[in-house]
């Protein structure tokens, strides 16, 4: 590392407790920002010369805290009569300083941040835009470049999402027991919708997405930490390390997606595999199952396998099974129809997705999967009309180009067979 | 005499290193190790999951299973085992023997993230 690369690391990872304390003073989430940034400011001055303070999380809201309120000061001294509020508001800040740096704000003030990110009036893409920008403190342009879309664009989300809050009111006392755990789920889910825009990223994007996987597995176990006794929380950051640890495996040099049963399995992350195993082994002692517990459980069967053929196919039913209790949806099914046709055969499979069509008939893999089972059927032409109806579905060249390697193993196989029927 | 050195630092700073910041100081720390290792001085090296992935057992009458890292500060680390286990709960029943061989304190038990057994040349 660089000199001066410690600082950066010292201020991210200071950031979520930093401005959550920041924002518990000045309730107020643009005013907590600029003094955290000004803290920052001042920390690459004096941290140089001084050397790292022994709480940079501490040092951080003081000296953000400080500046902010001369900040206030000074711009009060401007104007004709103070706000009534806006005083009361500062006393109390100020009785605040008295208080120790102790830590026994740490957990509130984290969640609050994470929770006014979660805020249910702000729609999904807002709230990630949000808390990556927010939590995380990925800048405007590291954010934009990972969606996929413009600066502007993206400074105008995260715009609108602050607009939001503002105008909603968000509570500052900390939540009720019951609305606790409600918002516990939200803010998973809004990990969960980070993990995936990295996880679902094509070939030629993955490099570019991919870091928002690992800043969805370190709000993950930010939040586990808050949470230690959270059997869902430890599912959820044990599904997106499991899910992650096989990110180098996942696509070929040309960028298209190398499956599963293809891929080579010693490009598998297995310090991640080995942390998400503990973390299920973990979950498991409390016997309250959940969906994030599940599909990790799911994934580690996968990691635990050596060899594709060595996959628990039967397990992984059960376990798809489990979770279509749970979680009721035609995409469960679809992807416990995969286990199926492994455990029972394609034609169990089959069996299993075709009411679904109705359902999933804009939903690409649906007649990736249709088109796999017939093939292995030797329903041929079918097969075709499904990968036809896929790869006009795909939403990214690297699922077209793999339909399309289908349809060609089918052109291949399909013409031998006519005249020779004898090669395999 | 052997010495272990125990490594604290701040787990979330470690934990936003990128991929190459940390590849970096791993190499800086393979030199130093592989000096000790030639000189047959080098005894085993492990680097620990996060404190995410721990769980605690006190050794109370009867234990009691905590989600989490050992987190008081009146006990002092006075030893540690490294033990081979398939899974969470076979280390917790090891955890558990040692506990009635010895009551009293807490085990925290932790997995192994990486890991060399090393050398030691009497």
């Amino acid at each position: 590392m660089t000199d001066t690369a410690w600082i950066d690391t010292a201020l991210t990872s200071a950031r979520p407790q930093a401005v959550g304390a920041l924002l518990r003073y000045f309730r107020n989430l643009d005013t907590a920002e600029e003094a955290y940034q000004n803290a920052c400011l001042r920390a690459l001055k004096t941290w140089p010369q001084n050397g790292p303070p022994r709480d940079p999380a501490a040092w951080l809201i003081m000296v953000g805290r400080n500046v902010a309120i001369d900040d206030i000061r000074r711009h009060r001294k401007q104007q004709a009569l103070p706000e009534d509020e806006a005083i009361s508001d500062l006393d109390d800040a100020e009785d605040a300083l008295a208080e120790r740096l102790d830590g026994s704000h740490y957990r509130d003030d984290i969640l609050r941040l994470l929770f006014i990110c979660c805020h249910p009036d702000l729609p999904a893409t807002q709230q990630i835009a949000l808390a990556l920008r927010i939590v995380s403190g990925l800048t405007v342009k590291q954010i934009a470049r990972a969606f996929l879309v413009g600066e502007a664009a993206m400074e105008q989300r995260i715009t609108r999402a602050k607009a939001r809050v503002a105008e909603a009111s968000v509570p500052f006392e900390t939540p009720g027991a019951v609305e606790r755990s409600e918002r516990l789920a939200a803010v998973a889910a809004m990990i969960y919708l980070i993990f995936n825009e990295g996880y679902s990223a094509s070939g030629d994007t993955a490099e570019i997405r991919s870091p928002l996987c690992e800043e969805a597995i370190r709000l993950a176990r930010l939040l586990l930490r808050l949470f230690q006794s959270e059997p869902e929380i430890m599912g959820l950051t044990a599904l997106l390390l499991l899910q992650h640890a096989r990110a180098a495996a996942r696509f070929d040099v040309d960028g298209a997606v190398i499956l599963l049963d293809d891929q080579d399995r010693r490009l598998w992350n297995q310090a991640m595999i080995s942390e998400g195993l503990a973390l299920i082994d973990k979950a498991m002692r409390h016997h309250r199952s959940g969906p994030y517990q599940i599909q990790a459980a799911i994934s580690a069967l996968h990691a635990r396998a050596d060899k594709p053929e060595n996959t628990d196919w039967t397990q992984i039913d059960l376990l798809y099974g489990a979770l279509e209790v749970m979680q009721p949806s035609p995409v469960v099914t679809l992807n416990r129809a995969v286990a199926v046709s492994k455990v029972r055969g394609a034609q169990a499979a089959l069996d299993m997705i075709e009411p679904l069509e109705q359902r999933l008939s804009n939903y690409f893999h649906y007649f990736g999967v249709r088109g796999a089972f017939l093939m292995q059927l030797d329903r041929n032409d079918e097969a075709r009309v499904a990968f036809d109806r896929a790869i006009s579905l795909a939403n990214t060249s690297a699922e077209a180009a793999h339909i399309r390697m289908h349809l060609d193993r089918l052109m291949r196989d399909s013409k031998p067979r006519a005249t020779t029927a004898s090669k395999k | 005499m052997m010495y272990a050195i125990l490594c604290y630092h701040d787990e979330d700073a470690v934990g936003s290193w990128t991929k190459e910041q940390d590849a970096a100081v791993m190499k800086k720390l393979a030199v130093v190790q592989d000096k000790l290792t030639k000189q047959g001085r080098l005894g085993p090296v492990a680097r620990l999951l996060p404190t995410t992935a721990a769980t605690t057992l006190r050794k109370d009458d009867p234990p009691l299973v905590l989600d989490g890292p050992f987190a008081e500060t009146k006990e002092q680390l006075l030893g540690f085992y490294l033990v081979d286990c398939k899974n969470l709960d076979e280390a917790l029943e090891v955890a558990r023997d040692l506990g009635a061989a010895n009551p009293g304190g807490a085990y925290e038990i932790r997995p192994v993230g990486m890991f060399t057994p090393g050398r030691v040349l009497a």
